[in-house]
């Protein structure tokens, strides 16, 4: 009647075994390291790379654990944090601005665990110290950045075309084409028609065009924003030398950044915090007399130009509000020094950025042109030089009154790429690595000093079927925290609250089961049957309250964010690993020890 | 060992009327509780800053208060958080401040104090993802409670289900109304004990009615009420120990888990506590009211009686 098949107890036996085997690497904690990791795309990870970093240690007299290769950097174990820091310093010097050398923590798993897949668990920010953004695309700015180069192409191809314009407006999301009369406006339609395609053209009266972005068009604007924001953002988060670092993007409009391990949060705020992005425009030369200026600085700002009363090299600015080129268009930004040895940015524009400016400085030769930086909506006008000729190398120089520092913090901003929209942050979080590990070891206690309180209790009150169940509550926390470690689910410390949760709850499986057989006793069944029948008929209660909790989990992972959706994966997991060891561990243990015997008369319960 | 050997069934229907009142009233306190005092909602669900500092001695939030209104923060709440040399600063939002410029003008003002002051935690949760928690917040509950119910109603009957949820919602407004007197920070993690103890508190219901179904089986000749008593009579033992266990947890989550699990040990205890009352005490006499009878539990198919007891 108590007897398991002998296949049942291997698979048993299996399940536990890998429940220890995945579970280890959790004991074996971690170590300091560097990451050498390239900062350009013409930085090579090669062997050479892993040499020169090895002698360069040597050199320094650093003293290393070992040297990984990874392809997307080089990883080296150190001693203490102390190396750490020396190493990454001398690192930095010898391997310059091609690579990036970053604070790492490394598990000291040893190899033949990590053959097979088997990881410690992946600590959530709470617990490990660290940053946590939610930053928001301003969608709008970047549908209106869209409509202003549509508005400028529009422009071109009807002139291209010689159809007369009366004008381009913008309203809301929709673009008026306004002509002269009926017929100019159905040739424009035409035209538009087949250069606008992502566009809806529709006629609004006689003498205009409404141009209302597709869907497919506007989805197509909100992806590649925020591609290019996460990029940019991956660029900038290298540059702060962050090891590991999570960049995501979360719903439509928002992405998530995660910083494990950063200590200085105030930079990593303020290099990701900003938004700077460049944009050229053409100085309204026309417009820039005394009087003008003068009422301008009054507020009166003529039509399609931006006023910008001071510059960085002094002077009110009339700026024509068309940005010609954009940070999209930037290659590689650099700080260095100009002519008379002032410190300079010097910025290369990619292909078409290169055409576009080459066709810029060629039609405009002897006017000005107005670098702008732009952050959180508010612009510099950097510097507004003369164009003197044609420039095709698609290289130009932005000099004014800077000081080294400014010019390698704009080359850095630039550089890492500028965003195609605004970015703001909406949610913070930072924990201080201090308090990460006090999370750690509070949660842990928790969870060891309820399961001792539970075993003991178990054990006097159902005596050597409470042990039974105690060890069944052993075996589940065992699964769960392999099953964690396997799939490296993020653990936060509302995820070890769910791991005590688990304990608590799971023994109920075993309650039932005890109380039922207690009863079977009672009712004068023999010791067989009555084992036999606790199980059985628990079986249907526990499967019962256990879909119950699995709901609440299911809704909380579906609904939850953050620290709370950590808990509800470790609560599912944890039923699910429950209903597998309530039952069948105990029941295994009862079959193997009271099974046998034939002529059972009394269980100790 | 063994606690709680009953020779005679409790008989709990006689005194359902009493348990309900006491039920209904306590719900009237808390919803009376909720309405006028309010919830304190923690700063996930306001918007807002949290920042979490640690000084070398002891701290005094007085002279932290001072530090941040001379730097021209006067509406921060400050106070101590766990052991005496920490201190919790909460902020509202502002209009047109940049959090991530507020935690560093913080600290700069308390450092301006006390040199040695040490950043443990800041959260700054702009007002859209705030007012996003809170929605989440309550279609999670809907769908818990909608999820449940569909469930029992499948694996019972209707008015099974009407009575569990009844039952536990009792409870949930039980705890929320406790959250309300004491002004306990309602936070995210205490939302999620909520819910966990929606689900949990929902086992007890099913355990009795699992067994009110055996019992209608067993015992031909027996009313309803007799079955009822019968059921929770038997299930009493295993009710009160396994919340026992569960407590034992909780409680050392209380001892040894922080401020932090703090409130949402408070909520688990409150919901073990009075889910047994629920659970046993309300959702059986609903079941009685709602006019259950034999029939409803032993539907013709017998099917179903024989995968109740099919083996594991």
């Amino acid at each position: 009647m108590n007897r398991y098949p002998r296949w049942k107890y291997i698979v048993i036996l299996a399940a536990v075994l890998l429940g220890i085997v995945y579970s280890l690497p959790n004991l074996f904690g971690e170590v300091p390291a560097v990451q050498v990791s390239p900062a350009t795309s013409v930085a090579q990870v090669d062997q050479a790379l892993m040499t020169r970093v090895q002698q360069t240690l040597t050199k320094a007299q650093i003293s290393f654990d070992g040297v990984i290769y990874e392809p997307n950097g080089i990883k080296v174990r150190l001693h203490d944090t102390d190396t750490q820091l020396k190493a990454k310093d001398a690192l930095q010097a010898d391997l310059g601005d091609s690579y990036t050398v970053a604070l790492n923590l490394l598990s000291a798993t040893p190899e033949w665990l990590q053959s097979v897949g088997a990881l410690p668990m992946y600590l959530g920010l709470d617990l490990r110290g660290g940053v946590h953004f939610l930053m928001q695309v301003d969608m709008k700015a970047a549908l209106n950045k869209q409509l202003d180069r549509q508005t400028n192409d529009i422009r071109n191809k009807l002139r291209d075309e010689k159809i007369p314009l009366a004008g381009v407006n913008r309203d809301g999301s929709n673009l008026i084409v306004k002509f002269k009369d009926a017929d100019t406006r159905e040739k424009g339609s035409e035209i538009l028609r087949q250069a606008m395609r992502e566009s809806t053209i529709t006629s609004l009266d006689d003498t205009r065009l409404q141009l209302t972005p597709t869907p497919v068009a506007l989805k197509a604007i909100q992806d590649q924003t925020i591609q290019q924001n996460m990029l940019t953002l991956r660029n900038r988060v290298n540059e702060l030398g962050v090891a590991e670092p999570v960049i995501q993007q979360q719903g439509a409009d928002r992405v998530v950044v995660q910083l494990p391990g950063v200590q200085d949060t105030a930079k990593a705020k303020d290099i990701l915090g900003r938004t700077a992005s460049l944009e050229i425009h053409m100085v309204d030369d026309e417009h820039m007399d005394g009087p003008t200026v003068s009422a301008a600085m009054q507020g009166l700002v003529p039509p399609g130009d931006d006023f910008y009363p001071t510059s960085r090299d002094g002077s009110p600015v009339l700026v024509k509000k068309l940005s010609l080129l954009t940070g999209e268009d930037i290659a590689g930004a650099s700080a260095g020094y100009d002519q008379s040895s002032q410190p300079a940015v010097h910025v290369n524009f990619d292909t078409r950025g290169a055409r576009i400016f080459a066709q810029l400085t060629r039609e405009n030769v002897g006017k000005r042109m107005a670098i702008l930086l732009i952050e959180k909506g508010k612009g510099e006008v950097v510097t507004a030089p003369v164009i003197r000729e044609p420039i095709t190398g698609g290289q130009v120089q932005i000099t004014g009154r800077m000081t080294v520092k400014d010019a390698n913090d704009v080359a850095l901003l630039l550089r890492a790429g500028a965003l195609a929209a605004p970015m703001e942050i909406i949610e913070e979080r930072t924990i201080g690595p201090s308090l990460g590990a006090e999370n750690i070891s509070k949660g842990i206690h928790s969870v060891l000093w309820g399961f001792v309180a539970i075993t003991i209790f178990m054990a006097i009150y159902y005596r050597r079927m409470g042990l039974y169940s105690a060890v069944a509550l052993g075996v589940n926390l065992l699964m769960l925290v392999a099953v964690l470690s396997f799939i490296q689910a993020t653990l936060t410390l509302p995820g070890i609250a769910a791991i005590a949760l688990t304990v608590g709850m799971a023994i109920d499986a075993n309650v039932l089961i005890n109380e039922r057989i207690r009863e079977e006793l009672r009712a004068g069944h023999t010791a067989h049957a009555a084992l036999s029948a606790g199980y059985d008929r628990a079986f249907a209660t526990i499967t019962d309250s256990n879909v119950t909790n699995f709901i609440a989990g299911m809704a909380l992972i579906a609904y939850g964010s953050g620290p709370v959706r950590g808990f509800a994966v470790v609560l599912c997991l944890g039923i699910l690993t429950s209903m597998f060891s309530a039952v069948l561990v105990s029941r295994a243990m009862v079959n193997l020890t009271y099974g046998r015997q034939r002529k059972l008369t009394k269980i100790s319960i | 060992m063994e606690f709680f050997r009953f020779k005679r069934d409790i008989p709990f229907m006689s005194y359902a009327k009493t348990t309900t009142i006491i039920s209904l009233v306590t719900f009237l306190f808390s919803v009376y509780f909720l309405a006028t005092k309010g919830l304190n909602f923690g700063v996930e669900f306001t918007g807002g800053t949290v920042i979490e500092v640690h000084y070398q001695q002891s701290a005094e939030p007085a002279k932290a208060q001072d530090a941040l209104a001379k730097a021209g923060f006067t509406d921060s709440s400050v106070q101590n958080f766990g052991t005496s040399s920490d201190l919790i600063i909460r902020m509202p939002l502002k209009e047109g401040v940049s959090s991530a410029q507020l935690s560093e003008t913080v600290i700069g003002a308390l450092r301006a104090d006390q040199p040695t002051v040490e950043l443990r935690r800041v959260e700054f949760i702009g007002p859209q993802v705030g007012k996003e928690l809170v929605t989440d917040g309550a279609i999670a509950l809907g769908l818990v409670c909608l999820g449940i119910m569909a469930y029992l109603a499948f694996r019972f009957e209707w008015r099974f289900a009407l009575a569990a949820i009844i039952a536990n919602l009792h409870d949930v407004v039980i705890i929320l109304g406790f959250f309300a007197f004491f002004q306990w920070e309602f936070s995210l993690t205490v939302l999620a004990a909520v819910l966990s103890v929606l689900g949990y508190s929902v086992n007890e219901s099913v355990v009795v009615f699992d067994r009110i179904r055996e019992n209608f089986r067993k015992y031909k000749k027996l009313t309803v009420a007799e079955i009822i008593n019968n059921a929770i009579t038997a299930t009493m033992s295993r009710t009160i120990i396994t919340h026992g266990c569960t407590e034992l947890v909780v409680l050392s989550m209380l001892f040894f888990g922080g401020e932090t699990l703090h409130n949402f040990a408070l909520a688990l205890t409150i919901g073990i506590v009075f889910g047994i009352y629920s659970s046993v005490l309300v959702s059986s006499p609903i079941v009685l009211w709602l006019g259950a009878t034999r029939e409803h539990f032993i539907k013709p198919d017998n099917a179903e009686a024989k995968s109740a007891e099919a083996q594991p």
